[in-house]
């Protein structure tokens, strides 16, 4: 590594430390990815699919994890723990212990022979123990690293000293018996701790049975029963019998909002895993019937709230709302399960073939140790310690925390926070980024030239060649036309065989090279490197998998499979005598950001870049800055959300890289990513980034007299009233759902229920003999913020729960007001006399969003908040590179999610305007300017809004597209959309695709 | 492993001789369903070798040349996979194949062909069982179908011209 770039080490392999390893990478930072399993992926590469767009996880997840190890910034330290922390930010000592694998990953390939030979056999915890591993293993089949392990506790060679088989068997030589535990001490600027959680062990809730009986399982466990690569393919049945179950229960807070287990929090996602799993298993088996017994549904995520609308009325599956399950019993012969319950004041007995415990998320096991070695505080539930302002950092300075390690968290919250912590960490190291240098080679020219090909085949070990007949291929391939050379090797991937590939290219003068092996998903960039080291163009590179997608999936038929490798051989050759060499061009970067929106996360986004060096341009609309927080008086960990702004604006008015314009509109947004101009109503801004971080607004209430009546306020006017002195009424009731979760704001605005009840709790605590009423539909004090809800339960606040469709009535009988609910628990309407009715208002778009969106050349979602380019895993990225959200905007959230988001965005727009110049994408669309006609259809069917049409310079009265190559990714639509065969696809240009199907359809020998 | 692993070795080379044997040309992008078909052999999932795969970025990128390329060239069968609806790398690019390969099914039935021998599936990249399940059955369709007519009658004109010309 270079002596004087800035290290992080970031520990934990799960999303958000991979997360916060590509953007620190990515902004010219070394990072030590400290893993202490074999593999990185963590909890989600479990998962089957995920909330709310059920998306698959493993295909979301996987390009992200290549990514990671393949980064040459990122050191990738599986089978590994940090031992020691000393000194102090940004001069850390870590102490490292590289836990032995027993395998040499240098020499191991993944061929699996180890495993196959193994005679251990260890229950496999990646698919919850119910299908088996081998001793020497990897966790799952798209581990990253592909390289195999031994579990020292299992295997017959290290516990008994027999055995050996993987060893005499591994045609790498790669076993190593002797393998040591190693300790190695580095230098860091900062640490970012990214641990995860450990779920609720669900035998502590006794009386329902897991662990006796066989159809009882926890959730992530049903993951794989759901997944198509778990113990049953993707086919829901029972574990007892492996029948087909009809109906299944789902029951929620497991191990969570459960003071006997110990956990008085709220896990945040089990509402909407247990709900995605209902649905899942629903489309998997046709009639099954789920039900979910839960006290209150939190969907309060993007877009949640229609996913729990559409579990219920589209896919049928039965709510049991305020319902907590008081046991499960099994009959001994069926294994059948009768859950005991409550409904409507009667217990009822229900039989299910089938249960499912939603478990909590605890702090992962060894927390207590976590803390100890990094020296940062815990705090009472076992999780981080953090700040509601300062989210992100711990107790020690210099050390900081994302994911689930702070607290019960979702994928996208983690991965917007694993960003933030990536700004954190930077913003002590910012003096020493460096990007590695791309060494400047003479390239070998090949233009006119005859080509000359080279194939080499690859035996896999026997992984290909236990199939295929290797050498007949290679025979086959020195028949075709162009090829000069062609070779066998055990393994084209190993280092001696790049050696060998790159002295060819030399001495049989060999312009184009095809490799036959494995995928070039996984293994082109390898061999695309080492053309580039021998000189040649990397693109003139061509791959035939045949082993992938052929020797492993036609294992009992050599002859045919044979064949069909031939079939791919020809097919790679007769594409690559066309591939032409191709260039990444280079963009210039304007070297600083433009941050829409004063509010607390346009500010904390504005802090954070200037705070790594770089100059910030902060747009405000109005004549000031603090945005909603400015009106706030609540007080957070002991301080109101006013005072931080306050302390804010002093920060960003002081800050020297920051220029603020305030009273400034944004009119126009050209150019694209590293070179933006955005045109203002004082005058026009050259930018590298765009953070848009416009807000929200609050409701306008129209309904419950508001307005007509000065005795009914918002929570924020009741707020106003408080700090003025205390209030005279007697008898509040608050209403919530104001303007949220109805039909024209169907989605929960998340924040209203911890609000109410904290302005609730401090009534009761003014004045005792108030009587306070809370109208709710649910209660989603999801989080810590659960305690409030019990808190408030203590200090004698009334909770009445009312339909989702009947809000409460408000009315005036003479003087008085009135109001009318209907009380679901109580089976009954309730009628009220309040001195004061408290609306707990949404939180609604910003009435601008429509207009900078079109400006931005980036989406809304249908509620008309701005939509992110993957709800999952690009939380805070619009599909447009470079422009990032954060803050309202993006959806209603708490000040400290706000505040994490923030940082986020500011580390995605750091790895823009960090860089010293951006390269576009080699495969990208190109318009051959002599046949386009400028008909304009190519237009409108890029997602990128990469193509323009101009006018053609040369000819006036002729139009012709352009084509952005900053924008453009490379997907090649617009290519098969052109009728006139004017737009190409480098790569994967018409003739080289038509070629490889006439090859295809060719007669082999 | 898991119980998953669809026919055995032994058991796929039971084919009777002389049955009739389709060429299938499958597009798969590459985000999506050539990672399913990787995934299909880390599990070493079998199948009938019939099938031959051309990787695109997107499925968007199958511009109807190729595919009408494919039956001109003797094809039997033509198989375009991509992400399933809203899972597409490329945003939306596969909502565009669905829209084109409806139309070109049309067309295909102006050249005499059976337009299911053109077909559309989602294949993410868990799902080597789809991969897997697809391959089977539209191998077996197309078996049922025969051989594509044009390349019988393009052997005919060959034969006939052949003759007449001794």
């Amino acid at each position: 590594m270079s002596e004087t770039r800035g290290a992080v080490v970031v520990v934990g392999g799960g999303i958000s430390g991979v997360q916060t390893s590509l953007d620190l990478a990515e902004s010219g930072f070394q990072v030590y990815l400290i893993e202490k399993t074999p593999s990185i992926g963590g909890v989600m590469s479990q998962l089957d699919k995920t909330f709310p767009t059920n998306d698959c996880s493993m295909c979301i997840l996987s390009p992200k994890l290549v990514e990671a190890a393949r980064h040459p910034l990122i050191n990738l330290m599986t089978m590994s723990e940090v031992v020691d922390v000393s000194g102090e930010a940004p001069n850390f000592k870590v102490t490292i212990r590289h836990n032995p694998r027993f395998v040499d990953m240098d020499k191991c390939v993944g061929c699996g022979i180890c495993a196959e030979k193994c005679p251990v056999k260890v229950p496999n915890e990646y698919d919850a123990s119910l299908v088996n591993r081998k001793a020497i293993y990897i966790p799952f089949a798209q581990a990253v690293p592909l390289k195999y392990a031994i579990d020292s506790s299992k295997c017959l060679k290290l516990t008994k000293g027999r055995c050996g088989l993987c060893e005499k068997n591994c045609p790498a030589g790669a076993i190593n018996y002797e393998d040591k535990p190693v300790d190695e001490t580095i230098d860091v600027g900062a640490i970012i701790l990214a641990p995860g959680f450990s779920v609720f062990d669900a035998r502590l809730k006794k009386e329902y049975g897991y662990g006796d009986y066989p159809n009882v399982i926890t959730s992530l466990e049903f993951e794989r029963f759901l997944s198509a690569t778990g113990p049953y393919g993707g086919h829901v049945v029972r574990p007892s019998d492996q029948k087909t179950p009809k109906k299944i229960a789902f029951l929620q807070c497991v191990g969570s909002r459960d003071e006997k287990v110990g956990n008085t929090y709220c896990s945040s996602v089990c509402c909407m895993y247990a709900m995605k799993q209902a649905i899942i298993a629903g489309e998997h088996t046709a009639g099954l019937v789920p039900s979910i017994f839960f006290m209150d549904i939190r969907a309060v995520g993007k877009e949640f709230e229609d996913y729990r609308a559409r579990a219920e009325k589209e896919y049928g599956i039965k709510m049991h709302r305020a319902t907590r399950v008081a046991s499960v019993s099994q009959d001994p012969v069926t294994k059948n399960l009768t859950l005991r319950y409550e409904s409507g004041g009667d217990i009822v007995e229900e039989e299910f073939d089938m249960v499912v415990l939603s478990v909590g998320l605890e702090p992962t096991k060894g927390a207590d140790k976590i803390g100890k070695i990094f020296g940062v505080n815990l705090n009472k539930y076992g999780f981080a310690g953090t700040n509601v302002y300062s989210p992100l950092t711990s107790s020690r300075p210099g050390v900081f925390v994302t994911g689930a390690f702070a607290a019960p968290k979702d994928i996208p919250t983690s991965v917007a926070e694993a960003s933030g912590a990536a700004a954190k960490a930077g913003a002590y190291i910012s003096n020493k980024r460096a990007f590695p240098e791309e060494e400047k080679r003479e390239e070998i020219a090949v233009e006119g030239e005859e080509p000359r090909i080279g194939v080499f085949v690859c035996d896999c070990g026997i992984n290909i060649k236990g199939t295929v007949d290797v050498p007949s291929v290679v025979e086959y391939a020195r028949t075709l036309p162009n090829v000069v050379y062609a070779e066998e090797n055990k393994y084209s991937c190993s280092a001696d065989s790049q050696q060998k590939i790159k002295d060819l290219i030399h001495k049989e003068k060999l312009n184009r090279v095809v490799v036959a092996s494995c995928t070039p998903r996984t293994h082109e960039p390898l061999f695309q490197s080492t053309l580039k080291e021998a000189g040649l163009n990397p693109y003139l590179f061509e791959m035939a998998n045949i082993r992938d997608q052929c020797s492993w999936i036609h294992m009992g038929e050599p002859e045919k499979a044979t064949k069909k490798s031939k079939d791919l051989v020809r097919m790679a050759v007769a594409k690559s005598r066309l591939l032409e060499p191709l260039y990444e061009s280079k963009l210039p970067v304007t070297h600083s950001a433009i941050v829409i929106g004063g509010g607390v996360s346009g500010m904390i986004a504005a802090l954070d870049i200037a705070g790594q060096g770089y100059h910030v341009d902060l747009l405000e609309k109005t004549e000031e800055l603090g945005g909603n927080a400015i009106k706030i008086y609540h007080e957070e960990d002991g301080r109101k959300l006013r005072e931080f702004a306050k302390e804010l604006i002093t920060r960003v008015r002081n800050n020297k890289n920051i220029t603020l314009h305030l009273s400034t509109e944004v009119k126009d947004v050209g150019g694209f990513v590293g070179n933006f101009k955005v045109q203002t109503n004082q005058g026009e801004i050259e930018t590298g980034s765009i953070v848009v971080a416009v807000g929200a607004e609050e409701y306008k209430a129209k309904e419950h007299l508001y307005g007509q009546d000065p005795r009914v306020v918002t929570q924020l006017e009741l707020e106003d009233k408080m700090q003025k002195g205390t209030l005279p009424a007697k008898t509040i009731a608050m209403i919530q759902c104001v303007g949220s979760r109805n039909d024209e704001a169907p989605y929960c605005s998340r924040v209203c229920c911890a609000n109410a009840i904290k302005n609730a709790i401090a009534i009761r605590k003014a004045n005792p003999n108030a009587a306070v009423y809370v109208f709710h539909k649910d209660i989603r004090t999801y989080g810590f913020r659960e305690d409030l809800y019990k808190e408030a339960g203590m200090a004698g606040v009334r909770f009445v729960r009312v339909p989702d469709d009947k809000p409460p009535m408000v009315t005036k009988e003479g003087d008085d007001l009135k109001l009318v609910a209907n009380d679901i628990v109580l089976g009954d309407d309730i009628e009220l006399k309040p001195d004061m009715v408290v609306l707990s208002t949404g939180i609604r778009p910003h009435h601008d969003n429509e207009e900078l969106a079109k400006m931005l050349k980036v989406p809304l979602s249908k509620d008309k908040f701005f939509l992110e380019a993957h709800m999952k895993l690009r939380p805070v990225d619009f599909a447009t590179n470079g422009v990032y959200l954060c803050g309202l905007a993006h959806w209603p959230k708490f000040t400290d999610e706000a505040i994490a988001q923030a940082s986020g965005a500011a580390a995605r727009a750091m790895t823009i305007i960090s860089k010293p110049e951006l390269k576009s994408e080699g495969i990208i669309a190109a318009v051959n300017e002599d046949i386009c006609d400028g008909c304009k259809i190519c237009e409108p069917v890029c997602e990128y809004k990469a193509i323009t049409i101009v006018e053609d310079p040369k000819n006036p009265e002729k139009k012709k597209a352009v084509v952005n190559e900053g924008l453009c990714k490379g997907c090649g639509c617009c290519v098969a959309a052109c009728p006139s065969g004017a737009m190409e696809q480098r790569g994967f240009k018409n003739q080289q695709i038509l070629a490889t199907i006439d090859a295809a359809l060719e007669e082999g020998e | 492993m898991s119980t998953q692993q669809g026919t055995s070795p032994a058991a796929v080379t039971a084919t009777t001789e002389g049955q009739f044997e389709p060429k299938i040309i499958a597009f798969c992008c590459n985000w999506c369903s050539y990672a399913g078909a990787d995934l299909a052999g880390v599990s070493r999932l079998q199948m009938p070798t019939n099938f031959l795969v051309l990787r695109a970025m997107c499925s968007a990128r199958v511009d109807p040349e190729f595919v009408l390329r494919a039956f001109a060239k003797g094809a039997d069968g033509v198989l375009v996979l991509g992400c399933h609806p809203a899972d597409c790398h490329y945003i939306g690019g596969n909502y565009r194949t669905r829209r084109r390969i409806a139309l070109l099914k049309m067309l295909l039935e102006q050249y005499g062909l059976d337009p299911d021998r053109l077909h559309l599936e989602w294949v993410s990249a868990s799902e080597g069982v789809k991969f897997q399940s697809t391959i089977k059955d539209f191998t077996e369709k197309i078996r049922e179908m025969g051989p594509n007519p044009l390349k019988e009658a393009e052997e005919e004109s060959a034969r006939v011209k052949g003759e007449s010309h001794h």
